[in-house]
């Protein structure tokens, strides 16, 4: 199914959301995620159904003012 | 001098520094060190799959040993703001929020509506909340009667380095809220201005990029230092009142006559 993962567009086979983020390389630990702009808390991840057309953010810590 | 009580939390440094626009991360390190700092501001971006960038900064970070306060600086709706709020807490194990809600993308003015409305739903949810704001004292006593126990007015637009925009404001703010902490938040762009903020009886200074851009950072971060260390102890040292009127400082009582 089509979904976009950070603002592209991506092709993906899986449909929870915690496969879905190791089909797109996330392999390392340290993330936080929303779908469709609502939290995901990641024990949370291995049972949310991800749907054709939804929005996922993966964000990790970054500089800041 | 007093210490700087938030939230429970006791510092002796009244310097909150941002962490972002150093020219490496090693600046950034150099700078909180000089600062003496015990507060530090991060953010959340998005990260590609397979990069380590994020996990890079995380341990930078954590390695500096301060308390860590990360914001929601760039969202534009409460909504945006709780949802980044909620991520921060879990990636930065902190429930600290310095919670930006941003109304104007030119101007960057806070969209004090929307930060009131997500104070509330965050201090719901356990947030300590930060809330950058303007001196206006209606948002401010709206803020505290969502939660807030920290206000933090901004001295003056965003990356602007204008200094204190509206010092009567500030004032008002800082007498109507006599316990409440006031961390002036943007538009630092000199020590002096530091100061003045303290001495209008702020709690403590936010700033970013008049450290993070100027040619040397850690000295700029010891000049902010020792510009709020003077500035609060001006404030509390109780400052004279300015008179229209000169007066002499020598007692002219038993001056000699020196007529010829």
């Amino acid at each position: 199914m089509r979904i976009t993962v950070n603002g592209e567009a991506r092709e993906v086979g899986s449909q929870l959301l915690s496969e879905i983020l190791v089909e797109c390389g996330y392999r390392q630990t340290h993330f936080a995620t929303a779908l469709n702009g609502v939290f995901v808390h990641k024990h949370q991840r291995e049972s949310t159904r991800v749907m054709p057309g939804d929005r996922i953010e993966v964000v990790t810590p970054n500089a800041g003012g | 001098m007093t210490r700087l009580e938030l939230y429970g939390k006791s510092f002796e440094s009244r310097i909150l520094l941002g962490s972002a626009r150093y020219p490496s991360p090693s600046k950034l390190a150099e700078a909180v060190q000089a600062s003496s700092t015990e507060i530090v501001t991060v953010s959340l971006r998005r990260e590609a799959g397979g990069s380590h960038a994020g996990e890079k900064f995380w341990n930078l970070i954590k390695s500096l040993d301060v308390a860590i306060l990360p914001n929601t600086a760039g969202c534009y709706s409460a909504r945006e703001a709780v949802t980044t709020a909620q991520m921060a807490r879990e990636l930065f194990q902190t429930d600290w929020i310095k919670l930006e809600v941003i109304g104007d993308s030119e101007s960057l003015h806070p969209d004090t509506a929307g930060l009131v409305e997500a104070a509330r739903i965050l201090n719901d949810e356990g947030f300590k909340v930060f809330p950058y704001t303007t001196e206006d004292l209606v948002v401010a006593e709206k803020l505290l009667h969502a939660g807030c126990e920290v206000l933090m007015p901004w001295g003056s637009p965003i990356g602007t380095a204008r200094g204190l925009n509206n010092e009567y404001g500030l004032r008002a703010l800082r007498s109507r809220f006599e316990t409440i902490p006031v961390i002036v938040d943007a538009g630092i762009g000199l020590p002096s201005h530091a100061t003045r903020a303290m001495e209008l009886g702020s709690d403590a200074v936010l700033l970013n990029t008049a450290v993070a851009r100027a040619e040397n950072p850690a000295r700029m971060a010891e000049a902010f230092a020792e510009g709020i260390r003077a500035g609060r102890n001006a404030y509390l040292a109780g400052p004279m009142q300015p008179s229209d009127m000169p007066q002499t400082s020598t007692s002219l009582v038993d001056k000699a006559d020196l007529r010829q």
